[in-house]
């Protein structure tokens, strides 16, 4: 009994540190601060992006540079904000640390295929959608999967990413089917292809990537939801939401938009680029 | 905190569930394997010192996530159809087997050579001497070693999170995604841990103590 109490007593202790711990956490510091006057006098906007996502965000193991729709449009923007000689810094993010990295201020703005959701929107400010996907479904050749309904059975297993909304929009499309949570899209497609899933899911733009490296698989179904990406920013950096809306604005205009579009969307196949110029 | 526990409650126990049942099927059956490739290396026959060798190096210098990820992967492509949770299992198995052998055959060496051949001039079989005599000695000296094998083993189960096991860890990060609310979800699921590997540690003192006399 005495033995059994003193066990309580350190389970007691070690709940104590954690609720301490975890008040210590909600504390917020370098996110308080201004992004845009930050970023102007240090001349550099640290963006974070994917790099594990073909067409959008991939790391080139050539030259350890990421490359994509995602980082092109990144650079675009800094110019316009910060003017010519503006530097943009890319640190690699998953669509699990994205917003924990903004959140701490090691980034100081997402554009790594995010959807403007709302509830994202409690944690985050958003601009303005840059490019509008939806979600679709990536199968093998062979597979007889045709949309999202063929998905709608128990024992059916969907592969999907942490942190992505994907996986929330499959549990309401499809409720029977069981969702694998993987930790990022190079993960999710090998689990894909070793047949733990009968279907990979997220959003259109990123499975043709897939489909374009991985030759025997499909896209299949269509868009059954819209999934309209946006650059999270903090809570309370309006100046910098600002900067960025207009910046967009201007890119769009100027045929910059259009082109960084062509540059990554031209050849995909099943893919229209010009539906969804701007 | 007490937000995450409310709204994922049940995330959370299934997470434990998963978590619970993977580390008592790893703990049983690396034992076993563990104790049969110590023997081998204390064996007389010299194939099977060797075959014990190159299980534990091959095993104890690969990191665990491999491990799991080779069975998560290759396996099933190859082999059979077997899901994250087995695969992460059977991992972990085979790592923490591979520590464990090494933790007992320390401890077989440990004991005084003289215990075998006594036992042995008194007529007794290798296997019996080996099973009467030394493994129970040994075991008392590798208890507490023992034991910070099983408490890694439950927190190298963690694992599972990356091969889709269903996992508190899997769970952890779910809820983090979903709850946007990283710090809180983490520092839930770390009690969680707490509560699986606080009575295992205690466990082995008191084991520990009561062999002691």
């Amino acid at each position: 009994m005495k033995k059994f109490k003193r066990y309580i007593g350190l389970l007691g202790l070690v709940s104590m540190l954690a609720i301490v711990l975890s008040a210590c956490g909600s504390r917020q510091s370098l996110s308080k601060q201004d992004v845009l006057t930050n970023d102007k006098a240090s001349n550099t906007i640290t963006w974070g992006v994917k790099a594990d996502t073909k067409l959008f965000g991939l790391m080139d193991v050539s030259d350890n540079t990421i490359k994509g729709f995602d980082v092109d449009i990144a650079k675009a923007l800094t110019k316009k904000i910060l003017g010519k000689n503006g530097k943009a810094k890319f640190v690699q993010v998953t669509s699990q640390t994205r917003i924990p990295l903004l959140k701490n201020g090691n980034i100081d703005a997402i554009i790594a295929t995010m959807t403007i959701t709302p509830e994202r929107e409690k944690q985050v400010d958003f601009s303005d959608s840059y490019f509008d996907a939806g979600q679709s479904l990536l199968v093998k050749n062979s597979s007889n999967i045709k949309s999202v309904k063929d998905l709608n059975k128990t024992g059916t297993k969907v592969i999907g990413v942490t942190g992505a909304n994907s996986v929330a929009n499959i549990k309401k499309y499809a409720p029977k089917a069981k969702v694998l949570e993987l930790s990022d899209y190079a993960q999710a497609m090998t689990a894909l292809k070793s047949g733990q899933g009968a279907a990979l899911t997220t959003d259109n733009g990123i499975l043709y990537g897939m489909a374009a490296q991985n030759k025997g698989y499909k896209v299949v179904g269509g868009t059954f939801t819209k999934e309209p990406y946006g650059i999270a920013l903090n809570k309370g950096q309006q100046p910098m939401q600002k900067a960025i809306n207009k910046a967009l604005k201007e890119i769009e205009a100027d045929g910059t938009y259009n082109r960084i579009l062509k540059k990554w969307f031209g050849n995909v196949k099943g893919f229209d680029y010009k539906e969804a110029a701007r | 905190m007490i937000y995450i526990l409310t709204h994922y409650w049940s995330e959370l126990i299934q997470g434990l569930g998963y978590t619970l049942l993977s580390s008592i099927i790893a703990l049983i059956f690396s034992t076993i394997i563990g104790t049969m490739f110590a023997i081998f290396e204390v064996l007389p026959s010299r194939t099977m010192r060797i075959i014990g060798r190159i299980y534990i190096e091959i095993f104890r210098n690969i990191p665990l996530l491999v491990i799991a990820m080779f069975f998560y992967v290759l396996i099933p492509m190859y082999v059979a159809k077997i899901d994250g949770f087995t695969a992460g299992t059977i991992g972990l198995t085979i790592y923490t087997s591979s520590f464990i052998a090494e933790t007992v055959r320390s401890g077989i060496n440990s004991v005084d050579p003289g215990q075998m051949e006594g036992a042995r001039a008194n007529g007794m079989t290798y296997w019996q001497a080996m099973s009467k005599i030394v493994l129970p000695q040994a075991f008392k000296l590798v208890i507490p070693p023992l034991g910070n094998q099983f408490i890694n083993l439950v927190k190298n189960s963690s694992v599972l999170a990356f091969v889709a096991g269903f996992d508190l860890m899997y769970q952890g990060n779910s809820i983090a995604s979903l709850s946007l609310d990283t710090i809180n979800s983490y520092m839930v699921v770390g009690v969680f841990y707490l509560i699986i590997t606080l009575p295992l540690s205690y466990y082995m003192r008191h084991l520990e103590k009561r062999l002691a006399n």
